[in-house]
């Protein structure tokens, strides 16, 4: 394997689960567990650290707006970005929203002559994708409708991957906004950011990318990428929940209004008119959530110490193990590729679809043998739509998963159709 | 029994498989109410139609697909109801929603008698996550009926 076994690290994965058993935990594409050292961030902060950052004139306060600002450094290194190009935000789907309502209100006329090249309206064109996960999907539909731009999306294959055959087509010079996800919370395919970007540059979209399944399981370096703005998580990235990053680059965060205005964002406030601060403080209005902020950094520290390159190899490893192992169940059927272990096409997990038997009582057994996944239409309702099926069950790893974990779940899926009389 | 047993009773699965009640019927009545419930964490659905003759429940059918505890669930409760007063539906309903928050344990005997074969969704009253499941078609029929008196009046 390219990782130790870390489960030592993780508290919460020595506890048993449902009668006694011991816990197999794959869903980790929901949310992550947390290592010691970020439970121990959290605690240090909160027990001798804390303060209102950027507010007071006292020790606390200086402490408490120092490890806020390391953590924002931390975020910022993980992802190869300038610290000051993260904003920090409630989580991934927060990011996102905080670019659509920013867009939205540069249309309104928000912001002025700076925003302006932000302003959509009717007969522009917003792009997403097939595979979007709806925190991807919905503000862009939405934001459509708010400014008459008109929406359109690249579809999938029979196996979740983008088809480009009209992408020339799709993203035009009417295109203001190409959105996508860097890797399908479904089906783990990873997308061809290359080819996506390259073409949104050569008409003058704007790129945002949905970072939320790829920042915490392989390298990503967001000027390499190219694109303009990507959302990730912290929980899903080993940190605590309740805080996400938003990547943007710094001219483009200079220049976008915010959505959500108040106190500490503004440098100049009157009766009639309010100037903002630059990025990232103009997003960070009202207190924020420091502690959890001070977690996302120490996961951040804990992901760059393993290496992101040996995190890649691992769970490209138990990815293929996940997905070769249910593709060979006689009677289940997965979604997506099972792809290749050590080429750059699919990640991390397996969803999949077991003949005659609903995702709900799938992972009713599987919770009684003490597997965890997730069972529904993880929030891609259109990509499981193209798949013809209302939901899925889901397995995803994360660096605490071992091959032991990925056999005992297998081992479960496998008792599945002769519980629910499912003959194959 | 193990609790998954418990909750996958063969009773159950044969109601999961069975489906009684299943296809939507034009019940040839005034009062007729429809309802469409959705489970969003699952995205399951159901179109579930009550024909009210009087004070009786005179035909109840439905469509739709889900999990076999949402599955089985209306079938009992198609069976259940079909053909009884209103009043007796209501208490049915009434003792069903207990069932469910009584935490696998069994109800006493006055309310086992009217549940019937829906006695044996005691299990998954343990599982919380799964209560939405089988709740799905009883608020189907709760709003069906409301609409159908609304239809009445």
């Amino acid at each position: 394997m390219h990782l130790p076994d870390l489960r030592a690290d993780f508290p919460l994965l020595t506890r048993t689960v449902r009668n006694g058993k011991d816990l197999v935990y794959l869903d980790s594409g929901a949310t992550s567990q947390r290592p010691q050292a970020v439970l121990d961030a959290v605690r240090d902060f909160e027990e001798r650290h804390n303060g209102a950052v950027a507010r007071g004139a006292h020790l606390l306060a200086e402490e408490a707006t120092g490890l806020f600002e390391a953590a924002r450094s931390s975020v910022a290194t993980l992802v190869g970005a300038s610290f000051d190009e993260i904003v920090w935000t409630e989580n991934a789907t927060a990011a996102i929203n905080l670019v659509a309502s920013g867009i939205g209100n540069a249309s309104a006329g928000i912001g002025g002559e700076e925003a302006a090249l932000f302003r959509i309206g009717p007969g522009d064109e917003i792009c997403v994708t097939e595979t979007e996960h709806h925190a991807n999907l919905v503000p862009w539909q939405q934001l459509a409708i708010r400014t008459g731009a008109t929406l359109r999306w690249i579809p999938v294959d029979d196996l979740g991957r983008l088809i480009l055959d009209d992408l020339d087509t799709l993203v035009t010079e009417r295109t203001k906004v190409l959105a996508f996800t860097h890797v399908s919370n479904v089906t783990g395919v990873i997308s061809p950011v290359a080819t996506l970007v390259a073409r949104a540059k050569a008409v003058g979209a704007l790129t945002v990318l949905d970072a939320c399944q790829s920042v915490p399981h392989l390298p990503v370096d967001v000027k390499d990428l190219d694109v303009d703005f990507a959302a990730f998580s912290g929980h899903k990235m080993l940190g605590p929940t309740g805080i996400g990053a938003l990547y943007g680059r710094k001219d483009l965060l200079d220049a976008l209004p915010p959505s959500i205005f108040g106190g500490g964002a503004v440098t100049v406030v009157s009766m009639d008119s309010t100037a903002w601060h630059e990025a990232p403080t103009r997003f960070e209005a009202g207190t924020q959530p420091v502690a959890q902020a001070v977690g996302m950094g120490a996961a951040a520290e804990y992901l760059m110490e393993l290496g992101m390159e040996s995190v890649e190899a691992h769970e490209r490893e138990i990815g293929h193990l996940l997905r070769q192992g249910v593709a060979e169940i006689p009677g289940v059927r997965l979604l997506g590729p099972v792809g290749s272990a050590d080429e750059r096409d699919v990640i991390g997990l397996a969803a999949f679809v077991v003949d005659g038997v609903h995702p709900h009582d799938v992972g009713q057994l599987l919770d009684d043998r003490g597997v965890a996944v997730r069972v529904g239409h993880h929030c891609a309702q259109p990509l499981h739509r193209r798949f013809g099926v209302t939901g899925s069950t889901r397995a995803s790893a994360h660096v605490y998963t071992t091959p032991a974990d990925a056999e005992a779940f297998l081992s479960a899926l496998a008792e599945v159709p002769a519980f629910f009389g499912v003959s194959v | 029994m193990s609790s998954l047993e418990q909750m996958y009773q063969q009773v159950i699965m044969d109601h999961a498989r069975a489906g009684h009640g299943r296809g939507l019927k034009d019940p040839g009545l005034i009062h007729v109410g429809e309802s469409h419930q959705v489970n969003t964490t699952c995205g399951d659905e159901i179109r579930l139609r009550v024909g009210l003759d009087g004070d009786t429940v005179s035909s109840v059918s439905w469509e739709g697909q889900g999990c076999s505890i949402s599955q089985a669930s209306v079938s009992v409760l198609s069976e259940l109801v079909e053909g009884e007063s209103l009043a007796t539906a209501e208490e049915t309903m009434e003792a069903f929603r207990e069932l469910m928050q009584s935490k696998g344990e069994p109800l006493d005997d006055d309310r086992e008698d009217l549940l019937g074969d829906a006695t044996a969704f005691v299990g998954v009253g343990k599982y919380p996550a799964r209560i939405k499941c089988a709740m799905l078609g009883w608020s189907a029929f709760k709003d069906a009926v409301i609409r159908a008196g609304k239809d009445q009046a």
